[in-house]
């Protein structure tokens, strides 16, 4: 491995969130998930693909100048269960969180069943239930179970 | 009950259900003693797509309560046709209503129209969702013919689309039911539905034909598979006429079986078993207003 590399992989941010043990292939999904896009002028970092220890390969998103909320580390579960999250200050990881899923996610994913209400033009927000395997549209009863994250609202 | 809204079925505890269909029995007994409680009360009626039957039992219910109905009107006449959200529909009504009833082609229009509104709303029927009431006035029947524990039940036709088969399936797991799908293959359980009935504990048993659990059945409960379903209206007639019953059908079965059907029926259940004491469609029908008397009658209780 060259230098480059390692130093991509491993620079520091200095003020921000690490998001790491993201399974291999979702960084883009966690940050769509963030609603970065880089239209806010956040520094963003990707590692993609590199190998892990306790994962085969993993993701790991770095975003500078941000941490992130609580409802946004619940909702990362969705699609990335063993992430770990570092709130980063002066360069140093002053908080470490494991994600933990939430009961329900609100206003994030949009529901694939055209005959739900809320895919009318109503004033509501789509609220999912989060099962063991999956995630349950509060409204039609709709079941997602695999590519959660291609459900996700991107307006 | 403890709720203020009735939006499926699945809401229902085995208490809430005995809660309303005892309070259905004392209606069915002695409905003068309901003639005048409810005077003075209005109910709102939102019907987003037309259902002339189940609007009149609502209508029906209230009216011997000694209460009236105000009524929105059929859609093509009404502000929906401006456009105007359905959200927006249920906070005008309910300046008019002590309780509203909603009928909407959307799936979950119930449950959302319900947190914009704080009169009690009962969800009449959402697209392919739920029908509670429908859910009700079957148990009713099905518990005054073969009562509601030790049960074995045969529910046939289109168990896909079939709103009052999913709803009743998920009701029928409070009292330990054994349950019998019977279905062509295409229009088997959908994947929500076997969710919630494995969630309840039920073991989800299909079958393609009848006949291998007709002997044992106390209730058939018949559904109407819809022609629209088939693109090819030669499929739509070999497989539908697979699960139409006759007399000689019924053979096979006990002698006290229920047959029970939503109705409206097209040829799915033969004329000549109106007349056996196996039919009880149209009683089925006619419980649509002591069960909902009952349960608007709770519902209103919670608010004097
Ligand atoms: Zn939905």
């Amino acid at each position: 491995m060259s230098d480059t590399d390692k130093q991509l992989r491993v620079s520091k941010i200095e003020n921000g969130t690490v998001i790491d043990h993201v399974h291999g292939g979702q960084a883009l999904n966690v940050l769509a998930i963030l609603g970065i896009d880089g239209s806010g002028g956040e520094q963003v970092a990707i590692g993609m693909n590199v190998p892990s220890d306790t994962l085969a390969t993993k993701d790991i998103v770095k975003v500078e100048g941000r941490e992130l909320s609580q409802d946004e580390v619940d909702v990362l579960s969705l699609i990335a269960p063993d992430a770990t999250i570092n709130i980063v200050r002066d360069y140093e990881v002053v908080e470490k969180h494991r994600v933990d899923r939430p009961g329900t996610v609100t206003g994030v994913l949009s529901c694939p069943n055209r005959n739900c209400i809320t895919n009318a033009d109503e004033p509501v927000e789509t609220r999912f239930d989060v099962l063991r395997d999956g995630v349950r549209c509060e409204f039609c009863g709709q079941i997602i179970r695999e590519d959660i994250a291609s459900h996700i609202d991107d307006d | 009950m403890r709720h203020d809204h009735l939006l499926t079925a699945n809401q229902l505890t085995r208490e809430d259900i005995e809660l309303v269909l005892d309070r259905a029995a004392e209606v069915d007994a002695n409905p003068a003693a309901f003639g005048k409680r409810h005077a003075g009360t209005l109910l709102g009626l939102c019907f987003f797509e037309p259902s002339t039957r189940t609007k009149m039992s609502f209508e029906a219910a209230m009216k011997r309560l000694g209460g009236d109905v105000v009524d929105m009107g059929s859609v093509d006449s009404s502000s929906v046709k401006k456009g105007e959200s359905l959200a927006d529909t249920v906070r005008v009504v309910e300046g008019y209503a002590d309780a509203l009833v909603l009928r909407h082609p959307l799936m979950g229009a119930a449950k959302m129209a319900s947190e914009f509104v704080d009169v009690p709303l009962v969800n009449a029927g959402d697209g392919a969702g739920h029908h509670p009431t429908q859910t009700l006035l079957d148990l009713y029947t099905i518990r005054e013919n073969a009562g509601l524990d030790d049960l074995t039940i045969g529910i046939m036709g289109d168990l896909k689309y079939g709103r009052t088969v999913h709803s009743l399936a998920t009701a029928l797991t409070n009292f330990g039911a054994s349950q019998h799908f019977v279905s062509p293959e295409s229009l088997k359980l959908p994947r929500s539905v076997r969710y919630d009935l494995h969630e309840a504990g039920a073991t989800v048993r299909e079958h393609t034909d009848l006949e291998a659990v007709l002997p044992q059945l106390d209730v058939l409960y018949v559904t109407r598979i819809q022609r629209e379903r088939f693109p090819d209206e030669n499929e739509y007639h070999r497989i539908a006429g697979e699960y139409q019953i006759d007399a000689e059908t019924l053979d096979a079965a006990k002698d006290d079986l229920t047959v029970m059907h939503p109705l409206p029926r097209v040829d799915e259940i033969a004329p000549e078993i109106d007349d056996t004491d196996h039919a009880r469609y149209f009683e089925q029908a006619h419980n649509g207003v002591p069960v909902r008397m009952a349960l608007l009658d709770m519902l209103l209780e919670g608010d004097s």
